[in-house]
């Protein structure tokens, strides 16, 4: 996960912009790669959840695309768009992932990427000395706040699950 | 080594297959899968160059899951197999996968010569202290204590320590990561498959399914507190006392890589069935 030392640094408005784009991107590649092992996993429901999560990261990528105009942020992204230890705040830790986990538990994740994408951009904005760059960040936060919102209220649909909602009747643990 | 413009030019989707991996969701060689990709992507190798070697085991599934040449191989023996074709094919970049059962037990012996050869290759051990494909039996890598139903109380044996073997060895590159930090992990793996020699790289990759308290390992990693030295008995002293959790590039040596002079290859067929004459 991003780390605040080793954040990328933005000097302009084209990092800014590659580094908004790969946030994004980052974010889509994890939810397909989430819904593609819960289809392995035979999860239908979260399978649902994490493409519809792909989807709506993949209109904010081509958006922050489009927004950037003449600039190249795909190109841009791969030289300044670098996290050394951690990660983009929006790409969803892996290693959270579980074969039974619930759509709530897909929001919860959801809801950390957009809380750290939210606090990103909202350093940018106390930290920079350009403008430029200081009022599309800003954009960006509001952005950001209005995703957390909506993640909040997606969640009041999907109610926290039972404690019990790891147990397997038949667990993979065969031989434990 | 490859310009920025190749490095720029290659993504690290290029080097994905079609084929969809089966770990457990939360499985950590699910980043590690992801760090190969990352650093061939900035070796800005193409595929065809590389070959992905492994043997058995969860981790060992993982050349299906590159678009790079691949062989999945016996249980243990790709070390062997990946000696073989690197001294045959020096021009190819060869990435060795294994598991701690795979690398460290059946394939233990190759791994000791493997590192005692020295041959220009990478070998990449992703540790859970487990066997998880065949569910939950103690590895040699596991603690002594770790208590299940198929070692009850635990194995009371003491747990191979990887990293010492390697360099007692003659390993000439010694790094340990941790999966959940995929972009470190990838540029370790970069410096690894530059290094000459045989490179070695334990990736601590928790088992969500068989070692669930293996999730507590993203607290507990943290960087090494000094950079690599290119002395053995300093490393190993480094690596002894250490907690077991220092990520970063441990040893770093500059033995020559062991590669064997050919002869020109025969050509003619019956020059070649002559040499096989008993």
């Amino acid at each position: 996960m991003s780390k605040p030392d080793d954040a990328p640094k933005i000097t302009s408005l084209a990092d800014l912009f590659a580094v908004a784009y790969q946030i994004e991107a980052d974010a889509v590649e994890r939810y397909e790669t989430l819904a593609a092992q819960m289809e392995t996993h035979n999860n239908p429901e979260l399978v649902a959840a994490f493409r519809d999560l792909a989807r709506a990261e993949a209109i904010h990528r081509d958006e922050i695309r489009r927004l950037a105009g003449e600039i190249d942020v795909v190109e841009h992204a791969r030289k300044v768009a670098t996290w050394r230890r951690g990660e983009s705040p929006e790409a969803i830790e892996l290693g959270a992932a579980h074969y039974l986990m619930t759509p709530w538990h897909a929001l919860q994740l959801a809801l950390e990427g957009e809380k750290r994408a939210l606090a990103f951009f909202a350093s940018v904005v106390e930290t920079t000395k350009d403008a430029d760059v200081k009022k599309m960040a800003e954009e960006f936060v509001e952005e950001e706040a209005e995703h957390v919102n909506l993640v909040n209220r997606l969640l009041r649909k999907h109610p926290k699950p039972r404690d019990t909602w790891s147990d397997d009747p038949d667990p993979p643990n065969a031989q434990g | 080594m490859a310009t920025l413009d190749m490095r720029l030019a290659c993504k690290p989707a290029d080097y994905k297959s079609d084929v969809k991996p089966i770990w457990c969701p939360g499985c950590g060689d699910y980043h590690v899968l992801m760090s190969f990709t990352r650093a061939f992507a900035e070796l800005g190798l193409p595929p065809e160059q590389i070959v992905v070697v492994s043997g058995i085991g969860c981790s060992s599934r993982i050349p299906a899951y590159t678009s790079c040449y691949g062989f999945h191989g016996v249980h243990g023996r790709s070390l062997a197999l990946a000696a073989g074709l690197k001294v045959t094919r020096p021009d190819l970049t060869v990435v060795v996968a294994s598991g701690d059962g795979d690398g460290y037990s059946i394939g233990g012996n190759h791994f000791l010569h493997a590192c005692r050869r020295n041959i220009d290759m990478t070998y990449v051990v992703m540790d859970n202290r487990i066997y998880g494909m065949t569910k939950g039996q103690p590895s040699p890598t596991t603690e002594s204590e770790f208590d299940t139903a198929l070692a009850p109380g635990g194995t009371g044996l003491r747990p191979f320590h990887p990293l010492v073997v390697a360099l007692a060895s003659g390993a000439n590159f010694v790094a340990r990561c941790f999966s959940g930090e995929p972009n470190e992990t990838a540029s370790i793996l970069v410096e690894a498959i530059r290094h000459p020699g045989f490179s070695f790289v334990e990736i601590l990759s928790p088992c969500v399914t068989f070692r669930p308290d293996e999730k507590e390992w993203k607290s507990l990693v943290h960087p090494a507190p000094v950079g690599p030295t290119n002395d053995p008995a300093k490393a190993a002293r480094r690596i002894m006392t250490d907690d077991g959790f220092n990520i970063g590039i441990l040893y770093r040596g500059d033995r020559k890589p062991f590669q064997p002079a050919f002869g020109t290859p025969t050509a003619d067929v019956a020059a070649l069935e002559k040499d096989f004459e008993l």
